[in-house]
């Protein structure tokens, strides 16, 4: 067997350190921390392990991203333990199937999960609410469709119930404007935030905007800026928001953005069958080699 | 009267008893017979409806015993070696089924013979009846060459060469027939006449393991029901325990009074002989049904089958309690996939391809694991694979495209994103062996916008190699 490049090995090694702290990690107070202080210190540790947890995306364009974060929550509660997750049937159509690589790339191993495809929201609740009761899991993913009039205060206390009872973390993913009643722990809303770019102005690490809700430890609404480290497994808060001033607002006006951007540089064409020609301009894009 | 159009004419296909009593028969013209008797009754075959007719008797004969095959055209054969008893005998067993077709209003001939061919013969040909142990030669003997059921020009060579009876043929010697109208021949003789005998193929394989009751009075209430189930699924497991064996399937056979067979099946993600949990299971299974279970005038036959047993050896929980742990996991998959049906549990399989598309696939969970590895991420690299993949890929509108890269803008769903980071092109080829040469080769992006929403694009084809215009397509989204 070949000896591994050096920077694999510390790869390895950084990844089973993290492991082994999600492992022995404060989880004895019953806690799912962050792996970031900005977030852990004011809600205490972390969101209560035993609990049903939010996660909303203000719209479908942001399910993704909303998807990200709750990837990554589920990742930290669930230390090694398998994941299940329920999907309603439309999301395929409407945001696409799970794709296992992509999970992988996010540190989730595609081989923890178990994924139950629901036909409508009353299958989502079943198997959602059979799932949590199940304390042999390490976390639960319910991920419906829409706004059905099934998840209710009753759904959710059921679904609360069965958390704090067999001790697994559920997060509820939904993409809604609306937001009900319900007996969740935290309630979050995340939309997509530009990420920190790497060279040649590539995109970086998943980044999400997160707000705070609703938190029945007294919390008040609060917003974080974070970013999900997969090899080690955490999410850090993006300190000073190091992006170019141009991104700053979302959405926040086009032609400063375009200004900002090095996209109105001329291109140069590529040729599709070499490497780009010597002494070409830098096209402003990082080309995969 | 069962008419049918054969060769471009109506034509009689059956006949019932008072047709051939005036001398009509299969194969006559409906003109011709109408000519002959003008107030014929005459209605159109139906095969489907005959195979579905046929069918449900099958289902209905399954209670005699579980080894029933289809006998075409209009036959059952069933094997009832060794549970005549269970009904009072070969005549009682006999008189039991002649009289349910009968209320049923059914005709129907019935022979017990030795072998499946020589029953067959004495149903079609001869008298019927039972031949008793060992007299299967003599009572075949009598009947017509047509009786062994081979091509009908080789019994009409026979009658041209004198041989009329199963018994002239019996004296000849084997090897003169097959030599002058083949092996055929002569192996049907063998198996009509009892000296070869072959299973038969029933239509549901016999399982490994089965319990079963049957009642003096139909079973009406659910509650006995459950009652019952519960005491089979201990048998069962007893059955099992001692021969060292889980069930991973198990299937629940309800007969009723009126014919009608009801099955519900569970299946189990390994082998098990949890008596508690196999009812769980099943109450599981009854809640989830679409139609209630009908009970009808009763239930006078109930039988717990076990087609697929496995070995399993008791075994002590290890201390660190993963073991428990994999328990539970498994039984609450067992749960899931009685209520929503196997394809609906699921686990990721990578398959060794370069391709997105099919880099993975979701299987059952009882599939068992394949050996090949997921890819592992690049350190210190943000993802190159989405979270979520559209398939098929949605296209795109783009707008102010660049030769060579990624375009500037994008329509998506009628919302125009502006791309703000972009990487790429990562090539990757079509895979010609599975695709035809035709597929073109996509250069996928990563691609940012304005908001930060991140997306998988792709361009099919090449400029100005595979074609003018390439297309854009929106492949998946990051998180």
């Amino acid at each position: 067997m070949n000896p591994k490049p050096a920077p694999l090995v510390l790869a390895d090694l950084r990844r089973s350190l993290a492991e082994a702290a999600l492992r022995t990690a404060p989880a004895a107070v019953g806690r799912v921390s962050f792996g970031a202080p900005a977030l852990d210190e004011p809600l205490g540790g972390g969101i209560a392990r035993a609990a049903l947890h939010e996660v909303y995306a203000p719209g479908t364009a942001d399910l993704a991203a909303a998807t990200g974060f709750a990837v990554g929550l589920t990742i930290r509660a669930a230390q090694m333990g398998q994941v299940l997750w329920v999907r309603q049937d439309v999301l395929d159509a409407e945001t696409g199937r799970l794709h296992p690589p992509g999970l992988a790339e996010l540190g989730l191993d595609p081989a923890r999960i178990l994924l139950v495809r629901a036909r409508d929201a009353q299958d989502v609740l079943r198997a959602g609410a059979e799932a949590a009761r199940c304390s042999a899991l390490g976390a639960v993913l319910i991920e419906p469709w829409g706004e059905p009039r099934l998840f209710d205060l009753t759904a959710s206390r059921r679904l609360a119930l069965a958390a704090e009872a067999s001790g697994v973390t559920t997060v509820l993913l939904r993409a809604s404007a609306r937001q009900d009643a319900s007996a969740a722990r935290t309630r979050w809303l995340v939309r997509a935030l530009p990420s920190r770019a790497l060279e040649a102005n590539a995109p970086g690490d998943p980044a999400f905007s997160l707000r705070l809700l609703r938190d029945r430890g007294g919390l008040g609404e609060r917003e974080w800026r974070v970013e999900w480290d997969r090899d080690r497994q955490s999410f850090h808060e993006r300190a000073a928001f190091q992006a170019r001033p141009a991104f700053q607002e979302r959405a926040g006006n086009q032609g400063r953005a375009q200004d900002a951007a090095p996209l109105s540089r001329p291109l140069v064409p590529f040729p599709a069958d070499g490497p780009a020609a010597e002494g070409a301009r830098d096209p402003g894009f990082r080309r995969a080699v | 009267m069962v008419v049918e159009t054969v060769r471009n004419a109506l034509r009689l296909v059956d006949c019932d008893q008072n047709a051939v009593r005036l001398g009509l028969t299969r194969g006559l013209t409906l003109a011709d017979a109408r000519a002959r008797i003008p107030d014929l009754v005459v209605v159109e075959a139906e095969p489907q409806a005959d195979q579905r007719l046929i069918e449900r008797l099958a289902a209905f004969c399954d209670r005699f015993t579980p080894l029933v095959a289809l006998d075409p055209p209009h036959g059952l054969l069933l094997d009832i070696t060794g549970c005549a008893h269970l009904f009072g005998g070969e005549a009682a067993l006999r008189a039991v089924i002649a009289e349910r077709l009968r209320a049923g209003g059914l005709h129907q001939r019935s022979a017990i013979a030795g072998t499946p061919e020589a029953a067959h013969a004495l149903c079609r040909f001869g008298a019927g009846g039972i031949v008793p142990p060992g007299e299967d030669e003599a009572m075949i003997r009598p009947l017509p060459v047509a009786a062994l059921e081979v091509a009908a020009e080789t019994v009409i060579a026979l009658s041209r060469a004198g041989l009329k009876s199963v018994a002239d043929l019996a004296e000849r010697p084997s090897m003169v027939l097959s030599a002058r109208f083949g092996e055929d021949l002569a192996i049907r003789l063998r198996r009509v006449l009892g000296r070869e005998d072959v299973r038969i193929t029933p239509l549901r394989p016999a399982p490994a393991c089965m319990v079963e009751r049957h009642f003096a009075e139909p079973l009406l209430d659910m509650q006995g029901l459950e009652a019952v189930v519960m005491r089979l699924i201990a048998e069962a497991a007893r059955l099992l325990e001692q021969r060292g064996e889980g069930g991973r399937a198990f299937e629940i056979s309800l007969f009723r009074t009126d014919g009608a067979v009801r099955r519900l099946g569970i299946e189990t993600g390994r082998p098990s002989r949890d008596a508690d949990a196999i009812l769980r299971l099943y109450r599981e299974r009854i809640d989830t049904l679409a139609d209630p279970l009908d009970p009808g005038f009763g239930f006078d036959a109930i039988r717990l089958a076990i087609p697929v047993c496995e070995p399993l050896n008791t075994h002590q929980p290890s201390l660190d309690g993963r073991a428990v742990e994999d328990e539970a996991v498994a039984e609450l998959l067992d749960r899931l996939v009685t209520r929503f049906g196997r394809d609906r549990v699921l686990r990721f399989a990578a398959r060794d391809t370069h391709d997105p598309r099919r880099e993975a696939r979701a299987v059952p969970v009882a599939t068992p694991a394949s050996a090949i590895a997921w890819p592992m991420p690049e350190p210190n690299e943000p993802p190159t694979r989405p979270l979520q993949l559209f398939e098929p890929p949605q296209p795109i509108e783009t707008l102010a495209e660049v030769p060579d890269g990624p375009p500037l803008r994008f329509r998506w769903r009628r919302v125009l994103h502006e791309i703000a980071r972009a990487e790429g092109p990562e090539r990757i080829a079509p895979e010609w062996w599975r695709d035809g040469p035709a597929e073109p080769a996509r250069d996928y992006y990563r691609v940012e916008d304005a908001q930060g929403r991140r997306f998988w694009l792709f361009r099919a084809g090449l400029y100005e190699r595979e074609n003018e215009m390439p297309r854009w397509f929106l492949h998946g989204l990051f998180a």
